[in-house]
C-alpha cells in the first residue's frame, strides 16, 4: 500500500474530479482487503543458444470488481473494459506475430515459449460468458471491436468458415470457446501502437521506452499478445475484476558490428550486449503510475549446467542465504549492473539442473542516471534449451491441384530421450499428445483417410489415438476442425499423422487480389498435456510477488504450434468471365434452336397438306384483311367503319399485352419488395 | 461403324459378354485402381467412392454423414455399399467387393437391357407385320438390336471406366435400366421400383415417368397409330384385332399406386437412418438441393462448373433457373412428338439429362449409349455417325490430357480443359439432334411405303 500511495497522490493532483471517489476507493481498499487498479512493468532477457537474445516485455493492469468504483478507471484502459462487460469476455486472448518460434533451438518446455510463441499472423480465441446461442453474436461484435482497436484485420474472422469450436483439446477447455486465426495478416506498428496506448505511461517512461520501432521490427520473431482474464466476484456476473496482461516477446540479433569484429577464433563467443545496444534506448526513469517495474536476466538450465557455478551443489542454501554474489561473479561472463537481488529456481521436475534470475529495480534509476544493462561474454558458451517432448512439424505431400495430403510429423527430442530413461522403470509409459488442427473449407479433408505412423510403420489408428473428435468443414460455412489425442509409447522415435484431401475450386470473386500466391492453412497446436511447462522462484515476501514471477510459476501445458502451410489452389482464368457466359449461352441456344427445328420440319408433302388446312380452317382473318386492304386501295370511302376497327383489334391486342406485361413488373416489384 | 455392329452382331454373344467381364476383373486387379477413382470424368461429388468411404466413416463415428460437404449420395447407398468401402478381406485391396458389387450391376443392367431389346424388336416386326410392310422392308436385314445394346454397354469404355474407377454411376444406370424394362415387360412393380429408386438416386431420372407412362399406355416402341389408321382406310376393311391398343389408363393408375407405395417405402428407410441427425428435410437438402444449386465447381466433363465459376454472383440464382428449365423446357416438345416411341423418348430424355445435368460423369454417357443400340434399325441412316463417333474418340483423349496440363503440370488453363467440355456438350447435343431427325425420317419413310408416293421419299 505504501508504493501504491504515490501514483494515487499524482492521479488526485491531476483529477481533482475524482478525488473523492478515489479516496473512497481508497478508503474501501484498505478496509476491505480489496485491491487497487494495479500495473506492473516487467522485461525479461534471455540469451539464446544460437547468439540471439529474447526480450520479453510484460505489462499486467488489473482493475478489481466494477462495483468498487463504478465504471470510471484510474489506470485500467476503459476500452478494454467496455469491452469486457459488454460482450461478456471471460477469458480472451489475442495475438500479432511475425516471424516464427523457432522450437529447436530457441526451447519450448518454458512459460515463455510455451504461451508466448505464437502462430504467425494474428491468432484469437475467446471464452464467453453468455447463454450457447448467443456466443456466435458475441463473436462477432468483439472481433470488429478489435478490428477497431488495433487497426487489423480481425474482422474478417466474423463469418463462420474462419473460426471454429474447439470441443476439449483447447487449452482452456470449455464449450464456450471460439478459436480463430489469420495466418496471412501482415502485422506492423500501426498495430502496436494502440497496443502501447493501452499502457498507463505509454511508451514515454521506464521499460516501454525501450520499445524502439525499427529495432523491435529487426527482430527474428516479434509477437505482441494480449491476454485478458475477468473473473466474477459475485454471483450475478455483472462486477468482474479484469485482469490484462500484455506482453511483448522479441528474439533479436545482438549487435552484429562487433560480432564482425571479433576474431576467427572467437567466433563461438556469445554475442555481448546491452539494452542500449540492442534497443537504441536506455530505461530513463520510471513509469510513476506502475506499481513495479523491474528487469529480469533468465539464465536457463542449459546455460546454468555448462557455466559451473563455483557452489552449485549446494545452490539451494546458496539461494535462500542472502550471499549470492557468487552468481554473478562468474568467470564465464560479466553483468555490467549489479543485480539487486538474485533467484535461483526451485527443483524442476524435469531437468537436474536449476535457472537463474538475476533481478534489476528500475526505480532505482533516474533520467540523470539511466538504467542499462549489458553482459559481456568471456568464454566462449553452448549449450541448448530444453524442447518440447517430441519435436513437431507439418507438411504437404503430393503434387498438382488436385488433391494431397497433411502429414503432421512428430520427432522425439533430447528432452524425451531423458524422460525414456527416467521412466524406464515402469514398463507402461505413454506419452499423450494433443493434437488440434482446422483447416478451411476449400481443403476438403477425407477424415477416413487418417494414417498413423509409429517408427515410421504404418498402424492401425485405434491402436494409438485414444479420442478424436472431427466437424467435417462445410462449403462456404464452416471450417473442418479436427481433434486427436494420441497416445505413444515413451519409446518412440517418430510419429506421423496423415490425412488426406481434396482441393477445393472457388468461385472466381472467392478468390484473394493475389490469387496464385496460395492459402494458408493455420498451424496446427500440439500440446502435452501431462508436462507443464513452470518455474518455481523462491521468493521471500510472497504478498509482493511480480506478475511476471507468478504467471511463470503457473502450470501451463507444454504446446506448440506446427508451421502455416501454403496451399496454392487452381485458378480460373481470370479474364473469362463474358467470354464463358457467350460460349455457354451460345451452346445452349444451340441446342435449344436445333432441337426444335427438328421436332417442327416438315418435309414437303406435310407443308402442302398443312397449307391447305389452314386454307380451310384459320386462315380466315388473314383472308378478310387481304380483301380489306385490296378492297381499301380500290375504293376508299365504303368501308369506314372496317379500319378503325382491324386497327381497334390490333390496338386491343396491343393494349392487351402492355397490360400484361406492366402487371408482371407490378408483380414482380412487388414481391420482390 | 455398322458394320462393325453386324460383326458384332454375329460373334457369338456370350463370348463378348465373358470377354468384357474378364477385362473388368483384370483392371480391378490393377494397384491403385490405376487412379480411376479420382479421375474428374469418373467420380464426380455425387458418385465419388472416396465421398461414399468418408460418409460412411462418419456415419459409423455416430456423426450424420451429412454433416460437412462431402458425401451427397442417398442414405440407403450408404447402407448397402457402406459396409464395402472398409477392408474386408485381409490381404486384398479395400476395393475388391465393392468394385465386384459394380460389375455385377453392370452385367445385370447389360441382361435387362437385352431383354428389352429383344422385347422392342418383337414389337417393331409385329407392327411391321400389321401394316404389311414385311414384304418392302427386307426383315432378314434386322438387327439383334438387344445383343448390340447389350455389347455397346458391356464394352463401351466409358462403362469399364466408370464400373473399375468405382463410381456409383452402375447403379444408378442399374435402376434407370431395371424401370424401363419393367415398363416394357409391363411388370409394374418393378417399373415403379426402377424409377423411384433411380429418382432418388440421381433425381434426373424422375422426367422418366413420361416415357413409362406411354410405354404402360400403349405398349413398346410403334409406328405412329395414324400409319395404321390410314392402311386400313386404304384397305377399306377395319381390323381392329390389327391396330394397336389405344391409351388405357389401368396400367397407370396400378403405376401410380406402386410408385406411391415405392417412394414411401424408401422414404421411410431414409428417416429411420436419418432419424437422430436432421431427418428427411437434411436429406433432401444435401441431395437434391446440392444438385439444383450447383455448390460444387470442382471440374468436370459437364458445362456448368466453369459457368457457376465464372458468372457474377448476382446471377447466379437466374442462370441456375434458365439451365433446369431447359431440360423441363424440352419435355413437352419431344412427348408431343415422339409419343408412338417412348422407349426412344426415355433414350432421349436421359441423353439429355446427362448433357445438362450439373454433375455429370462417362457413366451418364455409358448409360445413353448403351441404350442408342436399341435402336439401330431406325437410326440406320443417321447423319454424320462417323463424326460423332471420331469426336467421341477424340474428347476422351483430348479431356484427360487438357486436365493434366491445367490440374497437374500447370502449363495449361481452365480454359483448355473447359474446350474440352464444350466440344462434348456439342457432340451430344449433335447426336441428339440428329437422332431425333434419323427417327422422324424413318417414320416418314414407313409412311411413304404405306401411301405409295415416291417422289417425298427424300427428307
Amino acid at each position: 500500500m505504501v508504493l501504491l500511495q504515490r501514483p494515487h497522490i499524482l492521479l488526485l493532483l491531476i483529477d481533482t474530479h475524482q478525488f473523492l471517489q478515489c479516496w473512497i476507493a481508497f478508503g474501501s481498499a484498505n478496509e476491505e482487503g480489496q485491491q487497487q487498479e494495479e500495473f506492473s512493468e516487467e522485461l525479461l532477457v534471455k540469451p539464446l543458444p544460437d547468439h540471439k537474445l529474447l526480450a520479453h516485455f510484460h505489462f499486467q493492469s488489473s482493475a478489481p470488481p466494477s462495483t468498487s468504483n463504478g465504471c470510471h478507471h484510474h489506470l485500467f484502459p476503459k476500452a478494454i473494459s467496455q469491452l469486457v462487460q459488454k460482450f461478456r469476455v471471460k477469458e480472451m486472448e489475442l495475438s500479432f506475430t511475425q516471424g516464427r518460434w523457432n522450437y529447436e533451438s530457441w526451447g519450448g518446455f518454458d512459460p515463455i515459449s510455451s504461451s508466448n510463441a505464437k502462430p504467425p499472423g494474428v491468432e484469437l480465441w475467446a471464452v464467453f460468458d453468455v447463454p450457447q446461442h448467443h456466443i456466435d453474436a458475441s463473436w462477432k461484435n468483439l472481433t470488429h471491436t478489435l478490428s477497431g482497436l488495433f487497426c487489423a484485420s480481425i474482422n474478417f474472422l466474423e463469418s463462420t468458415a474462419t473460426y471454429s469450436t474447439p470441443e476439449w483439446s483447447f487449452p482452456p477447455a470449455s464449450g464456450n470457446v471460439r478459436y480463430g486465426t489469420l495466418p496471412c495478416e501482415a502485422v506492423c506498428t500501426e498495430n502496436l501502437t494502440p497496443w502501447l496506448k493501452l499502457l498507463p505511461c505509454r511508451d514515454k517512461a521506464a521499460i516501454a521506452l525501450l520499445l524502439d520501432r525499427p529495432s523491435l521490427y529487426r527482430g527474428f520473431y516479434h509477437s505482441q499478445r494480449l491476454h485478458l482474464t475477468s473473473t466474477e466476484s459475485s454471483s450475478e456476473g455483472i462486477d468482474s475484476g479484469i485482469i490484462l496482461e500484455q506482453t511483448l516477446t522479441v528474439v533479436l540479433q545482438p549487435n552484429s558490428e562487433r560480432a564482425i569484429e571479433v576474431h576467427a577464433s572467437e567466433k563461438h563467443v556469445q554475442p555481448s550486449w546491452s539494452l542500449s545496444s540492442i534497443f537504441g534506448k536506455q530505461v530513463s526513469g520510471r513509469c510513476v503510475l506502475a506499481k513495479s517495474s523491474s528487469v529480469y536476466l533468465l539464465l536457463d538450465r542449459g546455460l546454468v549446467a555448462e557455466l559451473k557455478f563455483p557452489n552449485k551443489e549446494n545452490g539451494k542454501s546458496a539461494a535462500n542465504g542472502l550471499t549470492s554474489e557468487n552468481f554473478w561473479s562468474n568467470p564465464s561472463f560479466e553483468l555490467s549492473v549489479n543485480p539487486d537481488r538474485i533467484f535461483l529456481e526451485e527443483s524442476s521436475s524435469h531437468s537436474k539442473s536449476l535457472s537463474i534470475l538475476y533481478m534489476f529495480q528500475v526505480e532505482k534509476y533516474s533520467e540523470s542516471e539511466p538504467f542499462d544493462i549489458g553482459l559481456m561474454w568471456k568464454v566462449p558458451v553452448a549449450w541448448l534449451c530444453q524442447q518440447t517432448p517430441l519435436h513437431a512439424s507439418r507438411f504437404f505431400m503430393g503434387s498438382g491441384n488436385e488433391r494431397g495430403a497433411i502429414a503432421i510429423s512428430l520427432k522425439s527430442t533430447q528432452f524425451t530421450e531423458g524422460f525414456m530413461s527416467a521412466n524406464s522403470k515402469d514398463g507402461s509409459c505413454e506419452l499423450r499428445v494433443d493434437v488440434f488442427q482446422v483447416v478451411p473449407w476449400y481443403v476438403k479433408v477425407y477424415f477416413h483417410s487418417l494414417r498413423v505412423f509409429v517408427d515410421q510403420q504404418p498402424r492401425a489408428v485405434s491402436d494409438f489415438i485414444e479420442k478424436i473428435h472431427v466437424s467435417p468443414s462445410k462449403d462456404k460455412m464452416s471450417p473442418g476442425v479436427m481433434e486427436v489425442v494420441l497416445k505413444l509409447p515413451c519409446r518412440v522415435n517418430t510419429a506421423a499423422l496423415t490425412i488426406e484431401f481434396d482441393k477445393g475450386f472457388l468461385r472466381i470473386d472467392e478468390y484473394p487480389p493475389d490469387a496464385n500466391q496460395g492459402f494458408d492453412i493455420p498451424s496446427a497446436i500440439i500440446s502435452f498435456p501431462n508436462f507443464h511447462a513452470s518455474m518455481v522462484f523462491l521468493e521471500d515476501d510472497s504478498l509482493n510477488r511480480s506478475p511476471l514471477l507468478s504467471k511463470f510459476q503457473e502450470k501451463c501445458p507444454v504446446m506448440s504450434y506446427t508451421e502455416v502451410l501454403l496451399v496454392p489452389l487452381t485458378t480460373p482464368d481470370f479474364s473469362m468471365p463474358y467470354n464463358v457466359i457467350t460460349i455457354k449461352c451460345t451452346v445452349f441456344a444451340l441446342y435449344f434452336g436445333s432441337l426444335l427445328n427438328v421436332l417442327q420440319r416438315r418435309v414437303a408433302e406435310e407443308e402442302r397438306f398443312l397449307k391447305a388446312k389452314a386454307a380451310k380452317k384459320t386462315g380466315r382473318l388473314p383472308l378478310l384483311l387481304s380483301k380489306l386492304s385490296a378492297k381499301l386501295r380500290g375504293r376508299r370511302r365504303e368501308p369506314l367503319h372496317s379500319p378503325p376497327s382491324s386497327s381497334s383489334f390490333i390496338n386491343s391486342k396491343l393494349v392487351l399485352k402492355v397490360i400484361l406485361v406492366a402487371g408482371l413488373a407490378v408483380g414482380w416489384q412487388y414481391f420482390f419488395s | 461403324m455398322e458394320k462393325l455392329k453386324k460383326k458384332i452382331g454375329s460373334f457369338s454373344f456370350w463370348n463378348w459378354v465373358i470377354a468384357s467381364i474378364i477385362f473388368r476383373l483384370i483392371l480391378i486387379y490393377f494397384p491403385k485402381n490405376l487412379n480411376l477413382s479420382s479421375r474428374p470424368e469418373v467420380s464426380t461429388p455425387l458418385t465419388s467412392f472416396r465421398r461414399l468411404a468418408e460418409g460412411y466413416w462418419l456415419k459409423q463415428s455416430s456423426m450424420s454423414s451429412y454433416a460437412g460437404s462431402m458425401y451427397h449420395g442417398s442414405p440407403l447407398l450408404l447402407s448397402l455399399l457402406g459396409p464395402l468401402t472398409v477392408k474386408r478381406i485381409e490381404g486384398q485391396p479395400n476395393h475388391l467387393l465393392y468394385s465386384l458389387v459394380s460389375v455385377i450391376a453392370d452385367v445385370v443392367s447389360a441382361m435387362l437391357i437385352r431383354a428389352t431389346g429383344q422385347n422392342l424388336r418383337l414389337a417393331y416386326l409385329r407392327s411391321l407385320e400389321s401394316l404389311d410392310l414385311v414384304k418392302q422392308i427386307d426383315v432378314s436385314e434386322f438387327l439383334f438390336s438387344g445383343d448390340i445394346a447389350a455389347l455397346i454397354y458391356l464394352c463401351n469404355p466409358f462403362t469399364i471406366v466408370a464400373c473399375v474407377g468405382l463410381s456409383t454411376s452402375p447403379i444408378e444406370n442399374m435402376a434407370v435400366i431395371l424401370c424401363l424394362y419393367g415398363a416394357c415387360s409391363r411388370l409394374i412393380p418393378l417399373a415403379a421400383f426402377g424409377w423411384v429408386i433411380a429418382t432418388h438416386l440421381s433425381l434426373y431420372p424422375a422426367i422418366l415417368i413420361i416415357p413409362v407412362i406411354f410405354l404402360l399406355g400403349c405398349g413398346p416402341d410403334s409406328p405412329p397409330r395414324k400409319l395404321f389408321l390410314q392402311r386400313h382406310q386404304q384397305k377399306e376393311v377395319l381390323n381392329q384385332s390389327k391396330l394397336p391398343p389405344g391409351f388405357s389408363w389401368g396400367p397407370i393408375i396400378h403405376f401410380a399406386f406402386w410408385a406411391f407405395l415405392w417412394s414411401v417405402y424408401v422414404l421411410v428407410l431414409c428417416g429411420i437412418s436419418l432419424k437422430q441427425f436432421g431427418g428427411l428435410w437434411e436429406m433432401f437438402k444435401s441431395t437434391y438441393g446440392f444438385i439444383l444449386t450447383v455448390e460444387d465447381l470442382s471440374p468436370n466433363i459437364g458445362v456448368l462448373w466453369y459457368f457457376f465459376a465464372e458468372v457474377f454472383e448476382f446471377f447466379r440464382n437466374f442462370f441456375l433457373i434458365v439451365f433446369h428449365v431447359n431440360i423441363l423446357f424440352m419435355i413437352l416438345p419431344l412427348a408431343i412428338r415422339l409419343r408412338h416411341r417412348p422407349c426412344y423418348l426415355a433414350f432421349v430424355y436421359v441423353a439429355i439429362c446427362s448433357m445438362l445435368k450439373s454433375y455429370p460423369s462417362v457413366g451418364d454417357s455409358a448409360l445413353y449409349l448403351g441404350l442408342l443400340g436399341w435402336f439401330v434399325n431406325e437410326l440406320a441412316d443417321m447423319q454424320f455417325s462417323l463424326f460423332l463417333f471420331c469426336g467421341y474418340v477424340g474428347v476422351s483423349l483430348l479431356s484427360p490430357v487438357m486436365h493434366n496440363l491445367w490440374i497437374w503440370r500447370g502449363t495449361g488453363n481452365a480454359n483448355f480443359y473447359f474446350t474440352t467440355a464444350m466440344v462434348y456438350a456439342c457432340l451430344q447435343i449433335v447426336l441428339v439432334v440428329e437422332g431425333i431427325s434419323a427417327v422422324l425420317n424413318h417414320d416418314r419413310k414407313l409412311r411413304i411405303l404405306i401411301t405409295g408416293k415416291p417422289q417425298d421419299a427424300k427428307s
